[in-house]
């Protein structure tokens, strides 16, 4: 029932008035209850069997205010009675028992009971009831009133200033409780409707979710608005407000994503062999990935235009930015090898055999960013990355040493894991080169990554479309890396903090980089140099990556993808998953990925990706 | 005026109830609902309790003859009848319900029958002192009642 009913009973003399519906199979009780009620003035309704109560209530269930029903009953059980109604008419329901144990109050509240007492009832106890009735149309209302998340940047914040998994996981709980919350005040909302009303919820089919991330696609994550998308995808019955809120989650997921991707990338930058070829693989095809994914050419445009040619790996933005966000973070990122060749995905698990430890494989795999690093062609810096001075392949992945030949074939759209290999080995140090590299390639996720997100969208179908993790997006990982990467390690180190990946910070804090960060080794000083440098990918951008390099600064720096993390080992941690979990080879696209990573969200936490160096 | 000793003698009646423990504060929330438009309000609820507890007590008979006893539902049928019996206010047979479902949680049977078997004398001896009461109460008239002394 709605104030504006209760209203029209009579507001001014509510609680007078207010409808009770009052159920107890003692007769004795029942009557007592009942009289009492009344001599409160509610209007009452009494039953003896609880079936009837509930098909009462399901007839109208406008027709009561308030439900008051004894615990223990013969027909049904007071609890579950509670829970049906508490779902089905979400009224206030007061529990009565003659038994006071704390274990059935408990029960009481959890099941949903806004009060519970204790029989024999008095009536003082009667004349309060009304509260509840007030209490939940309040609440009620200011659901619906504000459309925000209760702590819409709480995940965020925790996850741009952590470097530590912990962050990362932190961030995640709270993107979760983010969405969940969000569920509940889109819910709230539609309980608002002017029609008073509930609108039928729109269900996001994979169909549906499809027309979706193609329209943000289309128009670039961030000129992405409800109004256009919903003009773009044509569905009907569709409301901007449903897109709207629809964008938000999605937004949020590829944030998510983007961490993880961004170890990813970092990942196989790491396993960057010298390969050039995966580098610029990486960065091509990360990105150019991305654009076929988010078709946010603007992604990687912007991506590689910030990112000076210099060779460096700055352009792998890694896609790879796939939000590797539960890198583990021993997790050298086994960026296997990203092979030229783009093979996308599978080469994932290549990269596994880097990793000394961790999982680190499973970070690239994760996602199904095939790098195609073979197609790095990517006109910027992706050539660039071959050039990486010191990318000795083999050193590209000190830290688990097998990074080194990190072929981040994998990587399906995140051409950043291609060019980790060789980024990274852009430290010079070879080791921690290889990683940076390659994490950069990977985890850079151009900021505009996100667009691509679009398709890496929860549902994870959705990265099939994008063409592979270019869902990378999340992971603003971008980080511009492009610059970042560039020469040797130190570079990285500078660079790093420049304003790619600064840039990217922005958008990577987002980002649990954290796990993201591909140790690229040490030789960053744990900033994401490496990432940066990947960023160049271009195909950061959609790509979840974001950046796994860059996630990590671990200074502290935008966390973006900072490949700090990577710093240490030198390796990619890209995927969280412990090796167990592989992501689906060739998810071949960054939804595979992502979901993939999604899963392993609880152990990528850490991913940092290391470098042994 | 020949009213006054009666009501002095249902006036004494009750108090002696309360003082003796057969009845508590329950009792006198029931009273309180006494007005014009229901003055045997005391009276309809306690006719309904033993019209259900008698159902009760029926249940409760049976499940002690049954061997080995069930506990458990031992348990929940007294469970009902403490629920009636407190919102009366009837307080020793409250008082006996609640030890005879402890001896339930402890399966002891020997200390279940013997409550049972006190809990009924309860009943029994609560049923007739309120069946006097109430028929002096309605000799002496409804507006008797509802300035009956709290």
């Amino acid at each position: 029932m709605t104030v504006e009913q209760i209203g029209s009973e009579g507001k001014d003399q509510f609680p007078i008035g207010m409808r009770v519906l009052a159920v107890d199979d003692d007769p004795t009780c029942l009557l007592l209850l009942g009289t009492l009620l009344r001599r409160c003035q509610y209007h009452v309704t009494t039953t003896s069997q609880a079936k009837t109560a509930l098909k009462m209530l399901r007839e109208n269930k406008n027709k009561f205010d308030l439900v008051i029903s004894d615990v223990h009953m013969p027909d049904m059980d007071g609890f579950k009675l509670l829970e049906h109604v508490g779902l089905e008419m979400d009224l206030p329901v007061i529990m009565l028992s003659a038994n006071g144990d704390t274990k059935l109050v408990m029960k009481g509240i959890t099941h949903g009971a806004c009060d519970y007492l204790l029989k024999p009832v008095r009536i003082e106890e009667l004349q309060n009831i009304w509260q509840h009735v007030v209490r939940r149309k309040k609440k009620d209302r200011c659901n619906s009133g504000s459309k925000e998340k209760p702590h819409p940047d709480s995940g965020e914040a925790a996850g741009i200033g952590n470097v530590d998994n912990n962050g990362k996981l932190n961030k995640k709980r709270k993107d979760q409780n983010e969405d969940e919350d969000y569920e509940r005040d889109e819910n709230g909302h539609d309980n608002e409707d002017p029609s008073a009303q509930k609108k039928p919820r729109v269900v996001w089919s994979v169909e549906l979710h499809r027309k979706f991330v193609a329209a943000v696609n289309q128009l670039g994550i961030d000129k992405a608005v409800p109004k256009k998308i919903l003009e773009l995808m044509n569905v009907e019955k569709l409301t901007r407000e449903n897109v709207a809120s629809h964008l938000q989650k999605f937004r949020l997921y590829l944030k998510r994503i983007s961490c993880v991707a961004n170890q990813q990338a970092n990942m196989a930058a790491a396993l960057g062999t010298a390969d050039s070829a995966y580098l610029r693989m990486g960065s091509l095809n990360g990105l150019g990935n991305f654009h076929t994914l988010a078709g946010s050419d603007q992604l990687h445009n912007a991506a590689f235009r910030s990112f000076p040619p210099s060779g460096v790996l700055g352009r792998l933005n890694t896609p790879a930015g796939l939000g590797i966000r539960g890198l583990p973070s021993p997790g050298t990122i086994q960026l296997g090898h990203v092979q030229n060749s783009g093979n996308p995905t599978n080469d994932l698990s290549k990269l596994q055999s880097f990793v000394p430890g961790n999982h680190n494989t499973n970070i690239l795999q994760g996602m199904p960013m095939s790098l195609e690093l073979d197609r790095l062609q990517h006109n910027k810096s992706v050539g660039h990355i071959g050039e990486l001075p010191t990318t000795d392949s083999t050193t590209v992945f000190p830290g688990s040493g097998n990074l080194v030949d990190a072929r981040i074939t994998g990587f399906s759209n995140n051409p950043l894991l291609g060019v980790t290999s060789n980024s990274l080995m852009l430290e010079g140090s070879s080791q921690q080169a290889t990683s940076h590299t390659s994490v950069s390639a990977i985890g850079f996720q151009n900021g505009n990554a996100l667009s691509d997100f679009t398709s890496i969208a929860p549902a994870s179908n959705q990265l099939q479309d994008s063409k592979a993790g270019s869902q990378g997006q999340a992971s603003p990982i971008n980080c511009n890396a492009g610059q970042i990467i560039r020469s040797a390690p130190q570079e990285w180190n500078a660079p790093r903090k420049d304003a790619p990946y600064q840039s990217h910070a922005s958008i990577n804090s987002s980002i649990p980089i954290n796990s993201a960060m591909i140790q690229l080794g040490q030789c960053l000083d744990r900033n994401n140099s490496i990432f940066h440098k990947t960023t160049d990918l271009d195909s950061v951008g959609p790509l979840n990556f974001v950046d796994p390099l860059s996630i990590k600064h671990g200074e502290g720096d935008n966390s973006i993808m900072e490949p700090s993390v990577i710093e240490k080992e030198g390796y990619l941690m890209f995927q969280p998953r412990p090796h167990g979990s592989h992501v689906p080879d060739n998810i071949g696209s960054l939804e595979d990925l992502a979901s993939a990573m999604m899963k392993q969200e609880g152990g990528c936490n850490g991913y940092s990706l290391r470098t042994s160096i | 005026m020949e009213r006054n000793p009666m009501r002095r003698q249902l006036a004494s009646m009750r108090k002696s109830l309360f003082d003796q423990g057969y009845l508590d504060e329950q009792f006198m929330e029931l009273e309180q609902l006494l007005d014009d438009a229901n003055p045997n309000f005391v009276e309809e609820v306690v006719t309904l309790y033993y019209r259900d507890s008698a159902r009760l007590i029926l249940n409760l008979d049976r499940a002690l003859e049954r061997r080995p006893l069930d506990f458990s539902k031992l348990d929940g049928l007294m469970h009902q009848f403490k629920g009636s019996s407190s919102s009366i206010g009837a307080k020793k047979v409250k008082a006996e319900s609640t030890l005879f479902r402890e001896y339930c949680k402890s399966g002891n049977a020997e200390g279940c029958m013997r409550t049972f078997q006190q809990l009924k004398k309860e009943y029994a001896t609560l049923r007739k002192k309120l069946e006097t009461y109430f028929q002096l109460a309605r000799q002496i008239g409804p507006m008797e009642s509802a300035n009956r002394p709290k």
